[in-house]
């Protein structure tokens, strides 16, 4: 794996061409139907979602979408979040709970979106509904940080049994930015934090966050998106068979103890 | 803003090095943050520190909020074995949080344990809003956890006070996972069939908000706390104009459906009791 500081690879995982989560979507999955709606206030364009095959299997998948120009990036609130977006996600999952199929979800925001109506709408009950309801879902869960996976926006998708990233993703309690100007009161200092905060794949591996890196080419999944995408593929077809050998039971309590441990 | 008042007030009184240093009102005036009346502090402290001219709920520490809540006497402490842990190595944290220990005389930002209320045993654990902001790191998500097994192993009502400015920045991703930990844990609590009693108080916000205290089978807050995800300061500065008066306060979560119930901080214990009551007798 190359050698790179924290802060390079939170500008490789902020890159514009960066592959999103419906690259991915349609470069694993056959036959992606995406599925709209909340069933209560609105489609959060932010969030996709959706059923697949996977080989031959059923699966739903779900991701946070950024855009790749500046009129998609608006389009998607930059990947960031509405309530609407985290009980989209939530229903879909408790569907594919009711199918018996895996989730795979995809990871990539800077964070929930801090604005008036999302919190009118309540995201602070959207996000704990959505780790609460993930912790006991029925069906494995493999969960993906592709580019940015920052605070709750990022939590709300990313309780599940398999925690990935790529190798040039971060994955953090908010933004290097947010991190400075808190704990420095001076957000120019987000590089500085950056390197302190253990926010790249390689950090979270040895904090045992994450069960596995997936290798990028030189220069970051964009180099090669092919096969970025066949790695990604095996990786989930493996970790679906592991986790369909066990039973609903054990696959909850396996779970609950990966989160567990976190910590102390 | 509010918080930001309260504070100021704190602050003054941070140079006072006795057990007491916790609470607010400490010397003998005190100017309500809210009314601005210049107030006896002796008068406001024997109303549950209360502003006895406007009602503003001030911040209560832990020790005071479980002599509120707990019958005397009854409340045993567990988890105090579990302290604060550096998974990050960040450099000062441990020596800001040994000062800080000693300065306030707590130990971190949760208290938990078994007591009684009104005759009903229950697992209560409280936050202290005057240690590092309530804000939840391991320790204080381990802890947390803890009072959630223990309600589950004891088949206890859980009451969980809080009052937080969010995840602790100090232990990065691990503070993120505290609220995946306490949350799958109220899973099981909820599976088990089980009551669990969130009181929110100001402020609650941040991880806090976005894992158990917005998890309750019934959700309390006392009057005028500030609820939410994100800040008002953030959200101001992400619409780019001032936020209503009563954005994000309990009254405006009440009317958005957010919260079951604002109590006063006087009827606390009884609310609490009678529904700790109420779902005993429909076992």
């Amino acid at each position: 794996m190359e050698k790179m500081t924290a802060w390079e690879r939170v500008t490789l995982a902020r890159l514009p061409e960066r592959p999103k989560s419906l690259d991915y979507i349609n470069g694993i999955f056959e036959d992606f139907i995406e599925l709209h709606g909340d069933r209560n206030f609105s489609d959060d364009k932010s969030i996709v979602a959706g059923i697949a095959m996977l080989k031959k299997i059923p699966v739903t998948v779900i991701g946070e979408q950024k855009g790749k120009k500046a009129k998609e990036n608006m389009e998607r609130n930059f990947g960031m979040p509405n309530p609407e977006g985290y009980r989209k996600a939530l229903r879909l999952m408790k569907q594919a709970e009711k199918f018996n199929r895996p989730i795979i979800t995809f990871i990539d925001t800077p964070g929930a979106y801090p604005g008036m109506g999302a919190e009118e709408r309540g995201q602070g009950e959207a996000i704990a509904r959505n780790i609460i309801e993930m912790a006991d879902l029925k069906v494995p869960i493999i969960c993906i940080v592709i580019g940015e996976g920052s605070s709750g926006g990022a939590l709300a998708i990313a309780v599940g049994d398999r925690i990935v990233m790529l190798e040039n993703s971060i994955y953090s309690i908010l933004s290097p930015e947010g991190f400075a100007s808190i704990l420095y009161k001076d957000s120019s200092k987000a590089k500085e934090a950056a390197e302190k905060m253990k926010i790249t794949a390689q950090d979270l591996k040895k904090l045992k966050i994450i069960d596995k890196i997936i290798e990028e080419p030189k220069g970051g999944a964009n180099e090669d998106f092919e096969t970025v995408t066949k790695r990604l593929k095996m990786y989930i077809i493996k970790s679906i068979n592991e986790l369909q050998k066990l039973s609903k039971e054990e696959l909850i309590q396996k779970r609950y103890e990966k989160f567990r441990n976190m910590g102390i | 803003m509010v918080i930001d008042k309260v504070k100021k007030v704190n602050k003054k009184e941070e140079s006072i090095k006795n057990e007491k240093a916790s609470d607010m009102l400490i010397g003998k005036w005190v100017k309500c943050s809210e009314c601005k009346e210049i107030l006896y502090k002796e008068d406001v402290h024997n109303n549950l520190s209360v502003c006895p001219s406007c009602g503003k709920h001030f911040r209560l520490s832990a020790r005071r909020r479980i002599k509120q809540i707990a019958d005397e006497g009854t409340f045993e402490e567990i988890g105090t074995n579990i302290s604060t842990k550096n998974p990050l190595n960040f450099e000062g944290y441990l020596k800001k949080v040994e000062i800080l220990r000693e300065k306030t005389k707590i130990d971190e930002a949760v208290k938990c344990g078994i007591c009684k209320i009104n005759g009903e045993k229950a697992v209560l654990a409280i936050m202290d809003g005057n240690f590092l902001m309530g804000s939840m790191g391991s320790c204080v998500g381990e802890r947390i956890t803890l009072a959630i097994e223990t309600s589950i192993e004891k088949r206890l009502p859980l009451v969980i006070f809080c009052v937080s400015g969010g995840a602790r920045m100090q232990e990065g991703i691990i503070s993120l996972m505290q609220m995946a930990k306490t949350s799958s844990a109220l899973a099981k609590h909820n599976k088990a069939g089980l009551l669990y009693i969130s009181v929110l108080t100001d402020p609650t916000t941040g991880g806090v908000t976005a894992s158990f205290a917005s998890l309750g089978d019934i959700i309390l807050a006392e009057p005028g706390a500030l609820i939410g995800f994100a800040g008002p300061r953030v959200i101001e500065q992400t619409i780019n104009q001032k936020l209503p008066e009563g954005f994000q306060k309990s009254e405006f979560l009440l009317e958005h459906g957010f919260i079951d119930k604002i109590v006063e901080r006087k009827d606390l214990k009884d609310t609490i009791y009678k529904i700790i009551k109420l779902h005993k007798s429909s076992k």
